[in-house]
């Protein structure tokens, strides 16, 4: 399992940094027509969510007024405006994964973290969220913890795939 | 090149990466190198071979041999034995183990049987990160010939010919759509691609794109020459890494090769291709949604006409088709409209992929010729339903669909049989129910998906949907009042006539289609409180059986609620009141004392 958990060794980037990161690729964007969902998820990367201040730095250098940014941010779920655990787990409810039992799995999770879906646990450790389909339907139910599918989950495994984590 | 004399293929695709196929590529590594082997076999990553409940899969040719459920310790086996020996190691066959020779072993397979292979025909044969697997296989040969030897006009008339339609739901004629395009005059004009999957329970697109990425930029440059455009976009969903990055490792290679970029093949063609991420909107899936997204808009959809064949991305002329539509092209080119036309029903040319989910033994995905009935599919291919289950229902189309019920399981599957049964083709999503599915609380999932996923712009999808979900959790929750069922048709009639797109338009079909062929489930729901098939939580409950139950106490272990009381020598007693029927008991007594009363 080494090899899926990637992990940057580098020294941890400062706040300054990060802002600097995302302005340049700002400018980098900036003349091309309609980037700004691309410029979102760039963001979204580099700072890991998207407070309103970061949005606003994004809107003015782009020249675009914050609610046009927010509106974008808001639309979509994939953006998030409250920070995130260090790994977020998504579990899938769609319609394969319902049908084989995916709710059990969000049920057994919240009551293992002690959160409801969307929240983060205090650690800073874990986000829960639920999804629609992560395309391993034929492997249902299934769910993803950042990038890495985890396949016909067992609700009673739960807890030690979790502890392999900490 | 260097020539092997065998060749392992490990499927790299998300559900066999999930089931670790990363570790057996290497161990396969490793003991090839072991065994002085490297340079005689080599090992292809290749995308999904459709199977993925049986994962992960290692196909060794030259025998085809197809082995399942691989685990890391079984590497060394198929090494030594078959790549060294030359003996196929029997117990890791899939289907029919006892077979004495296998020529070809996918054949051999019930699964594979009844496929044709089109559009995934190179998933799990090349390896989707290298061009030259592509090519060696046919790739851009069709490209080439519609550049050097066709004009733009034949193009679309041998597409048209070939009778494709569109695989992303509508199944409008494709070449009908390439020619309203080509006929739209304007200096800039633009192809897209639909790879935002939006159907939860379909995968088809996206094992394409991870499995021949290649076959989809072909085709839109080739859709490009024939309506005149230099530049295609590929809306794909970012909840699909993997995807994301073949694709953008095929653009790469395709413009090192020529074959994207400015003077394609010396013609003076030009065509470039880029990626946009979406970002978790099922609306985006709607064609004028999704252009507005790619503007880098809220993805809200516009009102039609005007068509995007007219005004569409940036106001100028666009197609939009979708992963699968596309696959279909660069075969169709190559072997000719005639040869596509001969497969399939009369109205419904060519395969469709299906990915089949729910309770059935062999969940994956399974390209069949259309006019296949939903009997073949769920029963020769899917290898039936497990634990001796009854068949109930098939739902397709996912949250626009309906359900196809067992009455009708002979049906030939098409795009005009299934809007006959009041459900759709949709993307391709086929989720199979069992007896033990209720189907008014999957009405109400999929309700609970448009709901959430409503954009929000129109009243009758943004409030009308929110209404039949009350009314639904009304049902389901035990509570539902005699007039319900006909308040949720009317609902449903008044949401279906005036939603702005056809997300809205099509929300009430599930219910429709649920209420069509299911009504004595909700008439059991709202008039006897009960659920027939014991979903409902609010309507069941949990009894352990006085002379069966042991005293062993393990149903009071696991209760979550500490609902279970009891001694020993006593039998245990559930507190109804605190229960919260989860149903944990039921599945841990190992005497089989508890039970669910429906
Ligand atoms: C709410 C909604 C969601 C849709 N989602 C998808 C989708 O995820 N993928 C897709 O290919 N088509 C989807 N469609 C259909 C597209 O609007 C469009 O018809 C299709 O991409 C055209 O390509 P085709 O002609 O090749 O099928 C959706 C339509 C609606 C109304
Ligand atoms: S429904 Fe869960 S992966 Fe598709």
């Amino acid at each position: 399992m080494s090899s899926q958990v990637k992990q940057c060794k580098c020294r941890k980037e400062t706040e300054q940094e990060k802002y600097e990161r995302i302005g340049r690729i700002v400018d980098e964007y900036k003349d091309r027509e309609g980037s700004l969902i691309q410029i979102l998820h760039a963001a979204q990367g580099i700072y890991g969510y998207l407070p309103v201040e970061l949005q606003k730095f994004i809107a003015d250098k782009l020249g675009k007024p914050l609610s046009e940014v927010y509106g974008v941010v808001s639309f979509y779920s994939f953006f998030s405006t409250k920070p995130r655990g260090k790994y977020t787990i998504r579990v899938c409810l769609g319609t394969a994964c319902y049908v084989r039992g995916g709710k059990k799995i969000v049920e057994k999770l919240q009551e293992i973290l002690g959160i409801g879906i969307g929240d983060t646990t205090d650690d800073g450790m874990f986000t829960l969220e639920v999804m629609r389909c992560i395309g391993a339907c034929g492997l249902a139910p299934a769910m993803m913890i950042n990038d890495t599918v985890y396949k016909q989950v067992n609700p009673d495994k739960l807890q030690s795939i979790l502890e392999g984590l900490r | 090149m260097e020539i092997y004399r065998a060749h392992v293929l490990v499927c790299t695709g998300t559900g066999c990466t999930s089931s670790n196929s990363g570790k057996i590529l290497e161990e396969f590594e490793e003991h090839l190198k072991k065994n002085n082997l490297e340079n005689e076999v080599k090992i292809v990553k290749t995308g999904c071979f459709g199977l993925c409940a049986e994962g992960p899969i290692v196909v060794v040719y030259p025998e085809g041999a197809m082995y399942t459920m691989v685990r890391p310790e079984d590497v060394k086996e198929i090494v030594e034995e078959h790549l060294l020996k030359g003996r196929i190691v029997k117990r890791l066959l899939a289907g029919d183990k006892e077979q004495e020779t296998i020529s070809k072993s996918l054949d051999n397979v019930e699964f594979f049987k009844k496929q044709k292979r089109i559009a995934l025909r190179n998933c799990g044969v090349i390896n989707p990160e290298n061009i030259d697997e592509y090519i060696a296989f046919d790739g851009y040969k069709a490209l080439a010939k519609v550049l050097t030897e066709m004009t733009p006009q034949e193009v679309i008339d041998t597409i048209k010919k070939s009778g494709l339609r569109g695989r992303g739901g509508g199944g409008f004629p494709t070449g009908l759509k390439w020619e309203f395009a080509s006929k739209s005059k304007d200096d800039q004009k633009y192809v897209c691609c639909n790879a935002d999957e939006g159907d939860p329970g379909a995968f088809m697109d996206r094992s394409i794109l991870e499995g021949d990425p290649h076959s989809v930029l072909e085709a839109m440059a080739i859709a490009g020459y024939a309506i005149g455009a230099n530049q295609g976009y590929i809306y794909v969903r970012a909840e699909y890494p993997i995807a994301v990055r073949r694709l953008n490792i095929a653009i790469e290679q395709a413009r090192n090769y020529g074959l994207l970029g400015r003077n394609i093949f010396g013609t003076g063609f030009d065509f470039d291709i880029e990626l946009r991420l979406g970002a978790g909107a099922f609306v985006c899936g709607e064609e004028t949604a999704l252009m507005t997204s790619i503007e880098g808009k809220r993805g809200e959809p516009r009102p039609r006409p005007p068509f995007p064949a007219v005004k569409g991305l940036w106001q100028k002329p666009t197609i939009l088709n979708n992963v699968e539509t596309f696959a279909n092209i660069p075969v169709i080119i190559n072997k000719g409209p005639e040869w596509f036309a001969s497969i399939g029903t009369e109205k419904s040319k060519g395969t469709k992929v299906f990915a089949i989910g729910g309770k059935i033994n062999n969940t994956g995905l399974v390209e069949i010729p259309m006019g296949t009935t939903l009997r073949e599919v769920v029963y020769d291919i899917g290898g039936g339903i497990p634990n001796g289950k009854k068949f109930k229902a098939a739902q397709t189309g996912g949250p626009s669909g309906g359900c196809i019920p067992a009455s009708h399981i002979d049906t030939p599957i098409d795009y005009d049989s299934l809007i006959e049964l009041g459900s759709m083709m949709g993307s391709g999503g086929l989720i199979v129910m069992d007896e033990d599915t209720c189907m008014v609380d999957i009405a109400k999932f999929f309700l609970e998906f448009t709901v959430d996923e409503s954009c929000g712009k129109c009243p009758p999808c943004r409030i009308g949907t929110k209404r039949m979900l009350e009314i639904l959790e009304r049902i389901t929750g035990g509570k539902g009042e005699e007039d319900d069922i006909e308040k949720l048709e009317v609902l449903a009639k008044n949401i279906k006539a005036s939603a702005l797109c056809g997300l809205g338009q099509t929300a009430p079909n599930p219910v429709l289609s649920t209420l069509r062929y299911f009504r004595d489930e909700y008439e059991a729901h709202v008039r006897d409180k009960k659920c027939p098939a014991g979903v409902c939580k609010a309507m069941v409950n949990y009894v352990i059986h006085a002379e069966l139950c042991k005293s062993c106490g393990i149903c009071a272990r696991n209760c979550p609620v500490g609902a279970i009381k009891g001694e020993r020598k006593v039998p245990y007693v559930i507190d109804d009141e605190k229960c919260i029927r989860c149903g944990v008991c039921m599945e841990k007594c190992p005497f089989k004392a508890i039970f669910k009363n429906a």
